[in-house]
């Protein structure tokens, strides 16, 4: 068990790679209670997220749909990244990472109040991400036929409200599936169910592995307040257009990008048998330094990989501090993996 | 808990020693290491011919969260490795004190494991985490 965020979180419920490859391959459940739910009511609710959030809410048109997107300090900096869900004029939905809870609370509640939106932060719901090829058949199985037509129905990046369950085509892995929200007094029956219909158990070690096997960032490890979405290969996430739309952080980004962004993310696979790790150093010949910000041994490619931020003139080799030797590593274009396939070319 | 045979000698950075006769010693790594540890994924052998002071950093674990540095026990000569290591790491998260062995010494001088932990001590090491 590791503290993360203040939870008691389990590494592994038996082997780390055998959870991930259960993912990859069929099914498996993690237990992401500690992310923070907060719902949102009010009339302006949208227009409260358009000046929050580095996306555009205004492209939520279909109740149901979600978006992914940085809420930024005034220097253009990552405060968290969250998953927000349209449902209705006066209701969105946000899930934030467990670390940076206490902060998007305050941080969204001192803006809020002008807006007339309260929030409400739903302690009373427990968060299940079931996830892989068979995840969405072996969770609906788990439901009454009519509320098991409406999950498969659901759209990728769309949730739906089915009864007590919040049911979302979303993750955290490159892999089809659902992430669930129930009220918590059901949480330990429902996982017991998914495991009896062959769904595995799965700490946050494999959720690492596969996220960054999927190249999806970390908060705190990938980005962080010090550092731009545009420098930490979250530049597809932010909306520029409209124009005249004013969010937080939006001119210390335009700042950015006039003069030119200084580093760039990129991915790193190591054919040494050595393991990125995050803060090692990444040398890069005649141009200048970077670091690893996530590495981890790669159970689907059988080697190491990671990401890192590098001076933007980087080109595909770059060399990494490795227990105090530098080992060459390639640059590649992330994700690595996704629905089960190797995205890259081993050679 | 994690297994602690008796009849090995131990030490605080987790490794055992066994005698395995001709005046050998085999050196891997205990149960409540590997467990520790997590899957492995790479092993980083010494050279065959070595000599090793007691110790001395010998050979490198590294699994899926961490690497790890193996400290020979006892002064001696490398004399062989355990090469199926290179390609199934996991044996040592399979099988720690028998197919998952790292290194066989021939030690030098007599009585060198003087300074080692019997499996009562290493228990209350392996207690404290």
């Amino acid at each position: 068990m590791v503290d993360f965020g203040g939870w008691d979180m389990p590494v592994a419920y038996g082997s780390q790679i055998e959870e991930h490859h259960a993912v990859r391959r069929a099914a498996g459940v993690f237990d992401i209670s500690h992310m923070g739910i907060v719902d949102l009511r009010g009339e302006r609710c949208r227009e409260l997220l358009r000046g929050l959030l580095a996306n555009d809410v205004a492209r939520l048109n279909l109740p149901g749909k979600a978006l992914y997107s940085c809420m930024l300090n005034q220097q253009g900096g990552v405060l968290d990244d969250l998953i927000v869900y349209y449902l209705d004029e006066d209701f969105f939905r946000v899930v934030v990472n467990a670390g940076a809870r206490e902060k998007d609370l305050a941080w969204i509640g001192a803006r809020a109040a002008d807006c007339g939106v309260t929030l409400r932060e739903r302690r009373d719901l427990a968060m299940l991400a079931i996830q892989g090829p068979q995840a969405r058949e072996r969770s609906a199985a788990l439901l009454t036929a009519e509320a098991a037509w409406a999950v498969l129905e659901l759209q990728p990046f769309f949730g739906a409200q089915i009864g007590e369950w919040f049911v979302a085509r979303t993750g955290y892995t490159g892999e089809d599936g659902f992430e669930i929200m129930l009220p918590t007094g059901e949480a330990a029956s429902v996982w017991r169910r998914l495991n009896a219909a062959g769904v595995r158990s799965c700490g946050l070690g494999a959720r690492d592995t596969l996220r960054l096997e999927a190249g999806m960032n970390l908060y705190g490890n990938d980005m962080n307040e010090q550092t731009s979405p545009l420098e930490s290969g979250l530049a597809w996430t932010v909306a520029f257009d409209p124009p005249d739309r004013d969010f937080t952080g939006r001119a210390a980004l335009e700042a950015i990008r006039a003069r030119g962004a200084e580093y760039k993310q990129v991915g790193l696979v190591l054919n040494e048998r050595a393991v990125l790790r995050s803060h090692q150093r990444v040398l890069v010949p005649d141009i200048g330094e970077g670091e690893v910000t996530s590495g981890t041994f790669s159970p689907t490619l059988e080697r190491s990989i990671g990401l890192a931020r590098v001076p933007v003139a980087t080109g595909q080799s770059v060399q990494v501090e490795v227990r105090g030797r530098a080992m060459p590593a390639r640059v590649v274009r992330v994700p690595f993996v996704r629905h089960g396939k190797a995205l890259i070319s081993l050679v | 808990m994690s297994h602690i045979p008796q009849d090995l000698k131990y030490t605080r950075s987790h490794e055992w020693v066994k005698q395995i006769g001709d005046g050998i010693a085999e050196i891997g790594i205990s149960d409540h290491a590997q467990h520790s540890l997590g899957d492995l994924v790479f092993v980083e052998l010494p050279d065959i011919g070595r000599a090793l002071s007691a110790g001395e950093s010998c050979a490198v674990v590294e699994s899926v969260k961490a690497a790890s540095d193996i400290y020979a026990p006892l002064a001696g000569t490398v004399v062989a490795v355990n090469d199926q290591l290179r390609h199934t790491p996991e044996l040592i998260n399979r099988d720690p004190y028998g197919g998952g062995w790292l290194v066989r010494l021939r030690p030098e001088g007599a009585g060198s494991d003087a300074g080692l932990l019997s499996a009562i001590e290493y228990r209350a090491v392996a207690d404290e985490g």
